[in-house]
């Protein structure tokens, strides 16, 4: 029987997606009685804007920076753990802990430390010798400042994915690697850890991605997407539109704008995974 | 090809010793099974003599060179895996060739992308390319080779480990339980190529297995590892008919030997569960085991025959073995006989005896103690009891 899962499916996931969709299509307003279709008159409005576009990039290029960093970053620290000896239990727990945490909470630490007064980041700067940044209200700064806590966060998420594969692979393999002639911690790693964690990559750099696509919190509790739309991303200029200016009609164009790149992210990941980057 | 010699190997993981101090010399060119019950350490040794594995003590020697903080790799000893252990993401071909490649080319021709543009890379690749297609070809792998190991079946797998580990012609074979994943019959098949396969090679072949049919019908000689020492190291018949101690003539032979209670009495003669045999020893008075093995039992009334009940029939075809419940064992004797005879009912009485050329008796630490027939027995057949 399909019918309970397609029911389902219909009334959490395509149900509200159609909704989004031909929100879209209408100026609604939020709280107004009444509606009319308008046609494509919102996504010409958007593509017509500056700010559409500023937030876009300023998104893919914190998708672009995030992703790579925190997944280096956590592969990095998975094999740093892996390898290590006693305290493995401790240094998992301690880069997790930015996953559990509420990350609005966790912004405002990042507030004060990131503050150009008496903020940490700063005081250690003048420690040596450095002049410091007023980095959340400067619009050359903001934008690298929330991709560093984009990457804090995303960074113990990933190594718990990266523990999980590692911990996966056969250790017959390193033995045959070794026996073959693999020395040293780069064979190995070329040979066996890297294609062995194949289907763990793509399912980490496409969930950070997606996470990274979806950056909000932060961006809402430090910068508000300013100075002047320097750090304005898609999602938050979403919520403005939406629930600010309650151009609900407008905001669900922008949804479906950011559902479309998700979507891509989807299509890529399972292109890769039929293409046999998993192992029978 | 390559003596491998061990001294004194000894080995102790959080003070749980797993090698008790083993002494073993293979020959050049000999193939010899390391066999006992799971967890005796055979495997830990051939880990140790492969180098994966360091020794708590003792040495190592291949060919009189003590290879003790050489890597595995430069031992030059290659080793089968019971998974196999190939390289998923690789083609059959890429399986083979990771040994070659990982000797021939430099460090620098081996990273990606710039190693394409290494000048020796071309001609070394070309070699690598002839090797692995003869020894495709000698396995029988030559229309496999683009194929992933996924795609194969488990006796292929096993095949491309092997071709795997003869690539790079090493000077000795080490095989950890190499055909425990396999299915009965192929594994009957199996046994056939990797015998053929040695006496095609010569080298040295150490194999690991807790199957003694793999021991008794592959290797000229078998080393029996019972908790963490070499009990017995003998050809195959020699292990099997002349144990030295009851752990090896229990863990030899399937099904296992009969093992009864017997008495070595003040007067030198064996008694077994309460009858006179007749045969002396020499060994000294006390309690002890007289243990026969299931093909030497034999059917029928005679005197001083131990009676039973059959408990169950096992009918394989070629061969037939009853079940006999006697008094005072825990354990039913055991009977191989041919099938060709009038089987008894389950439940019926029966008789059983052996003749005294068939007991194989140990004392009570389990030591081997040596039987002979009183002189004025000559028949060699003459029944012990019975």
């Amino acid at each position: 029987m399909v019918a309970p899962a397609f029911t389902l499916m219909c009334l959490l996931l395509l149900g509200p997606l159609l909704g989004v969709i031909a929100l879209s299509f209408t100026d609604y307003q939020l709280g107004s009685p009444q509606f009319s279709w308008i046609g494509l008159a919102n996504y010409q409005d958007m593509f017509g804007d500056r700010v559409f576009w500023l937030s876009l990039r300023n998104t893919l290029t914190y998708v672009a920076i995030v992703v790579p960093a925190a997944v280096a970053l956590g592969l990095a620290v998975a094999l740093l753990i892996e390898s290590g000896g006693s305290l493995r239990t401790w240094y998992r727990t301690i880069y997790f802990l930015p996953v559990m945490a509420t990350l609005i909470a966790m912004s405002i630490v990042w507030e004060f430390m990131l503050h150009p007064q008496f903020g940490l980041i700063n005081g250690l700067l003048h420690g040596i010798g450095f002049e410091g940044f007023s980095w959340l209200q400067d619009r050359r700064t903001a934008l690298y400042a929330l991709c560093v806590i984009g990457i804090w966060q995303a960074l113990g998420f990933n190594m718990v994915l990266f523990l999980a594969g590692l911990v996966s692979i056969p250790r017959q393999l390193y033995d045959a690697a070794e026996i073959d002639g693999a020395h040293g911690a780069w064979a190995r790693f070329r040979l066996v850890t890297w294609p062995m964690l194949g289907p763990t990559t793509v399912f980490v750099v496409v969930i950070t991605g997606i996470r990274s696509f979806q950056v909000f919190d932060t961006v809402h509790v430090l910068t508000k997407g300013g100075p002047s739309k320097s750090s304005e991303v898609l999602i938050h200029t979403m919520y403005v539109e939406s629930f600010e200016f309650f151009r609900s009609g407008y905001g669900a164009a922008l949804t479906v704008v950011f559902l479309v790149f998700v979507l891509l992210l989807t299509l890529i990941k399972s292109a890769l995974a039929n293409r046999g980057v998993h192992y029978a | 090809m390559a003596k491998i010699e061990l001294n004194g190997v000894r080995k102790t993981f959080d003070q749980t010793a797993i090698l008790k101090g083993i002494d073993l010399t293979i020959e050049d060119g000999e193939f010899i099974a390391l066999i006992g019950p799971s967890g005796c350490g055979k495997s830990t040794l051939l880990r140790i003599i492969a180098g994966l594995e360091p020794q708590s003590s003792g040495e190592v020697r291949i060919d009189g060179v003590q290879v003790d903080g050489v890597r595995p790799s430069a031992r030059n000893l290659a080793m089968v895996f019971q998974s196999y252990a190939l390289y998923p993401h690789l083609s059959v071909f890429d399986n083979i060739a990771v040994p070659l490649r990982m000797r021939r080319h430099s460090a620098l021709a081996r990273m990606p992308l710039i190693g394409r543009l290494h000048p020796e890379r071309g001609r070394t690749e070309r070699g690598i390319r002839e090797d692995v297609e003869r020894v495709a070809a000698q396995l029988e792998l030559a229309a496999l080779l683009k194929r992933k190991p996924g795609q194969l079946s488990g006796g292929q797998r096993q095949r491309v480990a092997v071709g795997r580990a003869i690539v790079r012609q090493p000077v000795g074979f080490l095989f950890d339980e190499p055909l425990s994943n396999l299915d009965a019959k192929l594994r009957v098949h199996m046994r056939a190529e990797l015998a053929q396969l040695h006496r095609q090679l010569k080298a040295t072949f150490v194999y690991v297995t807790h199957d003694q049919a793999e021991a008794m019908t592959m290797s000229s000689r078998i080393a029996v590892m019972i908790e963490g020492n070499i009990v017995q190291i003998g050809t195959p018949a020699e292990v099997y008919e002349n144990p030295r101690d009851i752990r090896v003539a229990e863990f030899v032979g399937s099904p296992k030997i009969n093992a009864m209670p017997g008495v070595i009495r003040e007067d030198r003669g064996l008694e077994v569960l309460g009858r006179q045999l007749r045969l002396n020893t020499t060994a000294a008075a006390g309690r002890c085991t007289v243990c026969v093995r299931p093909e030497r039992m034999e059917l029928g009334p005679g005197p001083g025959a131990i009676a039973g009940i059959v408990t169950h029939l096992e009918h394989l075809g070629a061969e037939a073995f009853i079940h006999v419940k006697v008094d005072r064992i825990d354990l039913p004797l055991l009977a191989r006989v041919s099938p060709d005879q009038q089987l008894p009912e389950i439940g019926s009485a029966i008789q059983l005896g052996f003749s005294a050329s068939a007991v194989r008796a140990f004392d009570a630490t389990g030591k081997r103690i040596d039987v002979t027939a009183p002189a004025r027995s000559e028949r060699v057949r003459e029944k012990a009891l019975g």
